[in-house]
């Protein structure tokens, strides 16, 4: 059997979820409402919605999205300075794919592309540094946009830039870390959240241990999921059960991947690269500390030091609401733009565009109605 | 209403991706200078009335980058690109037009790869090269070759598939395993270490569509070859022109274990892959099993299964999960993109 099947299977999924469902009457009974969790990472959102699970729990308990898609939480700013990269004589711009259709204030890097901008889709940095080494006529500009599981493989590789004499290669940093987000979500009074579905590749990172502020301070339940079916329904059925009981504790669900202390080598990384620095995130403003920046002594490879590229203030899409999104208050079906005026060929915001957006997601998978090729 | 919504006044790589943009481009410009009763059909092949029977023309353009993948190559794709989609149409391809598009500093040794490749797949699937033309362009104005082939066919009397014969009940097969052309391109292209493990599907099925159309005749109701866009969006562009819901089960549709996996590590989904060598046949519901049992007996279709049915509806595609759980499929919007975590 297919190692990933066993996560899959059919019949232990049913009886998950049958369990799940008994657990989830019995939450709704305790607090007059059905319970409500967030799922904060992205691709947790999509395993949802490509599992059919939303459909199933569908008035049993309410699932919202949280800011774990790390292209979805890239601000408008940032998103403009990308794209003032690929205007630049000279530069090329590499970018992870889920970039490249992301809207900006007026264009996105794949309007900029056809255009005649060179923006190339690399699935490692370390690729980008050995087109840099084979292109030396041109100025390679990384975009670092990426959570804990991602900022380390970017630091490596200006490491590898800085040991193989690649000069022409630099990174923009809009790498962000997820516990600073979290604790700006629990702070907001408007939030109401019975638990979090935390992420499974953060956690590999930065360990069980790095939650628990959630249970300590904030008193809410809260368990790692993998991304399997099976997984998650795990992952919902711990939280009732916390919920029921009156607990918080931050549960490792995901065990065959996430340690209690995390991923030593990859934080030790991120520690010799970056400093924690204020940034912005959509939907949230600015976080302290929830952003990477890198050391005094990478400047040399920091794009955004190196080229300094003019960007006008942002202009914000009226009605656009993936800020509210990430902040878990209202789904995307709840947006008055989503699948009108924002579909996947004309996006108005991110969470229509990444792979990890909900609204991505939502709208591959989850909307009826007739809306296709003779629309 | 927005600010700064974006507007597209420049022609994207997503207009030619098979999706959403690429229906936009079709029915918003071409269609609307070009359209005519018979294009506005917009099925994989006209059908003319030539005499007593019917003729079928169809044309197609291939860019492919690698021009050389495991499983085919770009000349052996052009004839049976075209050859498909006169074979899904009910038609019997006969003749076959090719125009090459050569960057200048090809190499010769390539061409004739391409060419001889071409001829052995024509030979196999019994069809002649009747009309050429060859163009050479400077280096840089094209990547490497690019060949457009015309086809011609001849449908039988009496043979009618299209959307107008869809019913509630009617049963949908295909004839194996999604995605494979798709994913072995993609990892040819990007040098991924599992290239060598996925094969493309590239096959001319005009044997195996003709076997079944002469053995089931009318309860062959439509067939569609599943290319850009995949399963996915063929079949919701079926349920949505011809005014029916269609219900696939997740756990029926046949993929491979090494394009499964691989979709999952970059976050694609393997209904939305193309593939070359697969096709979507609609049956009605007393002839399935007798369709199910003669596509298996065909080299092209071992892996065939029953994957859904039509119901009444309005355009709908419903995907049952294992779990009992439903969600939509739609139209490929945009070329798939890699993930970032």
């Amino acid at each position: 059997m297919h190692i990933l099947d066993r996560f899959r299977d059919a019949e232990t999924g049913r009886a998950l979820l049958g369990r799940v469902f008994v657990l989830a009457e019995r939450a709704r009974e305790k607090l007059g409402r059905p319970p409500v969790f967030m799922e904060v990472c992205g691709t947790h959102t999509v395993a949802i919605s490509r599992a059919g699970l939303r459909s199933l729990l569908d008035g049993k308990l309410e699932l919202r999205s949280g800011p774990g898609c790390p292209v979805c939480v890239t601000d408008y700013g940032d998103i403009d300075t990308m794209v003032a990269f690929g205007r630049l004589p000279g530069v090329t711009v590499g970018t992870f794919g889920d970039m490249v259709r992301v809207p900006g204030s007026t264009t996105s890097l794949e309007e900029e592309k056809a255009r005649g901008a060179d923006v190339r889709v690399f699935y490692s940095p370390a690729d980008a540094v050995q087109w840099a080494e084979a292109n030396p006529g041109r100025q390679m500009v990384f975009l670092g946009v990426g959570f804990e599981t991602t900022a380390p493989a970017i630091a490596l590789s200006v490491a590898q830039a800085q040991a193989q004499g690649v000069k022409n290669y630099s990174v923009f940093s809009a790498n962000k870390v997820v516990p600073p987000a979290l604790h700006a979500l629990l702070a907001d009074p408007e939030l109401r959240l019975d638990g979090f579905i935390l992420p499974g590749h953060v956690s590999a990172i930065i360990g069980r241990r790095a939650y628990d502020f959630i249970a300590d301070q904030y008193g809410l339940p809260s368990v790692i999921s993998g991304f399997e079916t099976l997984d998650i329904l795990d992952a919902l059925y711990h939280l009732l059960q916390q919920v029921l009981a009156g607990e918080a504790r931050v549960v490792n669900g995901y065990t065959r991947v996430v340690r209690e202390e995390g991923n030593p080598r990859a934080q030790a990384l991120l520690k010799q690269f970056f400093d924690p620095t204020d940034v912005s995130w959509r939907g949230f403003g600015v976080i302290p500390d929830s952003g990477l920046q890198w050391k005094p002594e990478y400047r040399a490879f920091d794009a955004a030091a190196r080229f300094a590229p003019e960007v006008a203030e942002p202009r914000i899409p009226q009605g656009c609401r993936c800020g509210d999104l990430l902040k878990g208050k209202l789904t995307p079906r709840e947006c008055k733009l989503f699948a009108t005026a924002c579909t996947p060929t004309h996006p108005v915001g991110p969470c229509m565009v990444s792979s990890e957006g909900a609204c991505a997601a939502f709208y591959q998978y989850e909307r009826r109605g007739a809306v296709g090729a003779r629309e | 209403m927005l600010v700064n919504k974006v507007e597209q006044d420049v022609i994207l790589l997503a207009h030619g991706d098979g999706g959403r943009l690429t229906h936009e481009l079709v029915t918003g410009l071409f269609l609307r200078y070009l359209g005519n009763r018979v294009l506005g059909e917009l099925t994989d092949a006209a059908a003319l009335p030539v005499g007593e029977g019917r003729m079928a023309v169809t044309t197609d353009s291939f860019v492919i980058d690698p021009p050389f993948f495991p499983g085919g190559d770009i000349g052996k794709l052009a004839v049976c690109g075209t050859i498909n989609d006169l074979a899904v149409s009910g038609a019997e391809p006969h003749y076959l037009t090719v125009a090459f598009l050569i960057e200048e500093g090809f190499s010769l040794a390539d061409l004739e790869r391409v060419v001889a490749s071409m001829a052995e797949t024509c030979r196999e699937a019994g069809i002649q090269v009747v009309a050429g033309d060859t163009k050479v362009v400077g280096r840089g104005h094209l990547d490497k070759i690019f060949i457009n082939t015309t086809g011609v066919g001849v449908i039988a009397p009496g043979t009618d598939l299209g959307y107008h014969r869809l019913a509630p009940g009617d049963l949908i097969l295909v004839n194996g395993n999604m995605g494979d052309h798709g994913m072995a391109v993609l990892a040819a292209r990007e040098g991924f270490g599992f290239a060598d493990q996925v094969v493309s599907d590239c096959a001319a099925l005009n044997r195996i569509t003709g076997h079944l159309l002469a053995e089931l005749g009318p309860g062959v109701r439509l067939m569609r070859d599943l290319t850009r866009g995949g399963l996915a969006t063929a079949a919701k562009e079926i349920a949505v022109t011809a005014g029916v819901d269609i219900w696939l089960s997740e756990s029926a549709i046949p993929v491979g274990p090494v394009v499964r996996g691989a979709a999952e590590m970059l976050g694609v989904d393997p209904l939305y892959l193309a593939n070359e060598g697969k096709f979507l046949t609609v049956i009605a519901p007393e002839k399935a099993d007798q369709a199910l049992a003669l596509l298996r007996d065909h080299e092209l279709g071992r892996e065939a299964r029953i994957i859904g049915e039509v119901r009444s509806g309005e355009g709908n595609v419903y995907l049952k999960t294992a779990l009992g759980g439903t969600k939509y499929l739609d139209l490929l919007a945009g070329a798939p993109l890699p993930r970032i975590c």
